[in-house]
């Protein structure tokens, strides 16, 4: 665990797709590392054989039957489309 | 007759039982409040219309007899929530304009029990927050102010505008969500009863995602009896929400019995922390002669991996959020951001940089690294099983006690224009967090002020789904601490 560079913050934007200036890049190198900093006492922490908790509850992802029970919203679903046209969102070409 | 927003849950179903007044009428006496209370910013969106539509379809029901838990009763909606046809940003510029075109699950239940919307409550960003200045819509203030000081002091956060509008009587109760601390601790500093339930008591469908491990639905009321009955109106399972619990809800109303006699509350000696005000050290002590008197027995109990629990769950609710929050990408709904000759991507980068606030890029920022390949190991997987460690010491302190009392927040409220850099407002929920990574129920009640008259709640932690004893307990403290939200200087 140790401190960010300017590079790590410049490829964490990225991998958010938040695009950031010079400036920014260097604000979010001193916040993020002191909050990583903050995190380091979790070292102090012996969990050697201690399961990660990934669900509060103690129950597996409940199944249900493989049925159609609902849809046919399409109009609603594009209600809020910032652009949308012949019923599909618009979006910049991504494919040339 | 005194003013009808003043009354309790409990007080106004009763008189609109017995005709003393419509539930139009005291639509009416909230909609005139909410007016003159302007400045306070609670309420980002006003639904007179539907409020008074709403009053009168419940005045029918009350006058033919089918009134429900809630019917009738003017309440604040976090906007947070989904609500169909009706805006709902999580106070955030990148869902600008969105109309959710369903209803959430919680605030549909609410409706359906009766209840009338008057508007969308004030939040801090995609609820992170303890202050509630984080909203693209300004900051929100308290009601109350520190004695012989002008100055405005923060509600709390991130369901600032929730517990404001219910101290200041512009709701009688009012949905919020807890994800760290985001009811339990804007209860503490406004002065009234806030409670989030077990994980999986209430559905999370239609609720905004934060930190899908963590988020629950949960209710801010003036009392603890007015809390057990609109819980109970939003509490359910839902085959919708994978996480809900397919349990049954108890009629909370009928927990309050008084009777706390031999009932063991557990004190963890890991709460006394630096920089925790004395009053509400001298708070914490009285709490327990309170729930002694009562015959209650206090047992010293230890959770020894409570000081990491604020380092866990500022890496895994941002992690959690990086994830949910990259569906906002100017694509399907909300701000987009975008110039000719733009790729997909840049479209991407453009809109989430416009759209979200300096916070919520910070926690994005924080949950995308600890989740990247090379650290996810060192962080996140970590922090996962340190997770397990902090419930486990629940579970086995609650083979001990049946309710753990502690205090709900480290100080009183604090200036709107305090500087404070990001990891000093995160220890605001340093009481409130390892309750959340346990998914435990926890409920803030009012006990009384600070030494500069603001004030201070008392928090009560309950087992899995033991929300009972946790009511049950609230009302025999809040009956001993006699604390009342009139006193707050108007």
């Amino acid at each position: 665990m140790g401190k960010l560079s300017e590079k790590d913050v410049i490829k964490i934007a990225k991998l958010a797709r938040i695009a950031v200036t010079p400036d920014e890049v260097k604000t979010y190198t001193e916040e993020l590392s002191k909050i990583l900093g903050f995190f380091t006492v979790l070292q102090e922490v012996n969990t050697d054989n201690i399961p990660q908790m990934t669900s509060v509850a103690d129950m597996a992802l409940p199944l249900r039957q493989d049925i159609v029970s609902d849809g046919n919203y399409r109009d609603a679903v594009l209600q809020n489309a910032p652009v949308s046209e012949y019923g599909c969102f618009m979006v910049p070409k991504v494919v040339e | 007759m005194s003013e009808l927003n003043t009354l309790t849950i409990t007080q106004a179903r009763d008189g609109l039982k017995k005709g003393e007044f419509t539930s139009v009428e005291l639509t009416n006496a909230h909609l005139q409040a909410i007016e003159n209370t302007r400045g306070l910013n609670a309420y980002i969106v006003d639904t007179p219309e539907i409020a008074l539509k709403q009053a009168a379809e419940a005045d029918k029901r009350i006058q033919s007899g089918n009134a429900g838990l809630m019917t009738g009763i003017p309440v604040g909606v976090k906007d947070l929530f989904c609500t169909k046809g009706v805006s709902s940003t999580a106070c955030s510029h990148i869902l600008d304009g969105f109309v959710p075109q369903y209803e959430s699950t919680v605030s549909q239940k609410l409706f359906d029990a009766g209840a009338v919307m008057l508007g969308k409550t004030n939040m801090d960003e995609f609820a992170m927050g303890s202050a509630n200045i984080t909203s693209y819509y300004g900051p929100v203030k308290n009601p109350w102010k520190a004695k012989g000081s002008n100055a405005d002091v923060v509600p709390g956060g991130s369901s600032g505008g929730s517990a404001a509008s219910v101290a200041a009587y512009i709701a009688m109760g009012a949905l919020g969500s807890d994800t760290g601390g985001s009811i339990r601790q804007p209860a503490s500093f406004c002065g009234i009863v806030g409670i989030k339930p077990t994980y999986g008591r209430c559905s999370r469908w239609g609720m905004i995602a934060f930190a899908s491990s963590l988020d629950q639905a949960g209710v801010f009321t003036r009392s603890v009896r007015d809390a057990a009955i609109m819980l109970e109106s939003i509490c359910g399972y839902d085959t919708k929400d994978s996480t809900s619990a397919n349990i049954q809800v108890p009629r909370f109303e009928h927990a309050l019995t008084g009777n706390i006699r031999g009932k063991k509350i557990g004190i963890p000696k890991e709460y006394y922390v630096d920089g925790m005000s004395e009053d509400i050290a001298k708070l914490w002590e009285q709490g327990k002669q309170w729930l002694k008197g009562a015959g209650a027995e206090i047992v010293d109990i230890s959770l020894p991996h409570t000081k990491y629990a604020l380092a866990t769950y500022y890496i895994i609710a941002p992690a959690e959020a990086s994830s949910n929050l990259a569906r906002y990408d100017g694509v399907r709904y909300g701000l987009r951001v975008v110039e000719e000759g733009d790729t997909l991507d840049q479209m991407y980068e453009k809109t989430r940089a416009a759209g979200f606030g300096a916070e919520v890029k910070r926690r994005i920022m924080i949950g995308t690294y600890v989740l990247s390949a090379g650290y996810y190991d060192a962080y996140y997987k970590k922090a996962q099983r340190v997770r397990t460690l902090i419930a486990q010491d629940f579970k086995q302190a609650f083979e001990k006690v049946d309710a753990i009392l502690t205090p709900a927040t480290p100080t009183p409220a604090f200036e709107i224009g305090a500087k404070l850099d990001p990891v000093t407002m995160y220890l605001n929920d340093v009481f409130t967090i390892p309750a959340s990574m346990a998914g435990l129920p926890g409920m803030c009640v009012p006990v009384g002020l600070s030494s500069n008259g603001l004030p201070l709640g008392l928090q009560l932690i309950g087992k899995a789904f033991d929300e009972e004893m946790v009511f049950n307990m609230g009302g025999v403290l809040e009956e001993e601490a006699g604390f009342s939200t009139l006193s707050m200087a108007a």
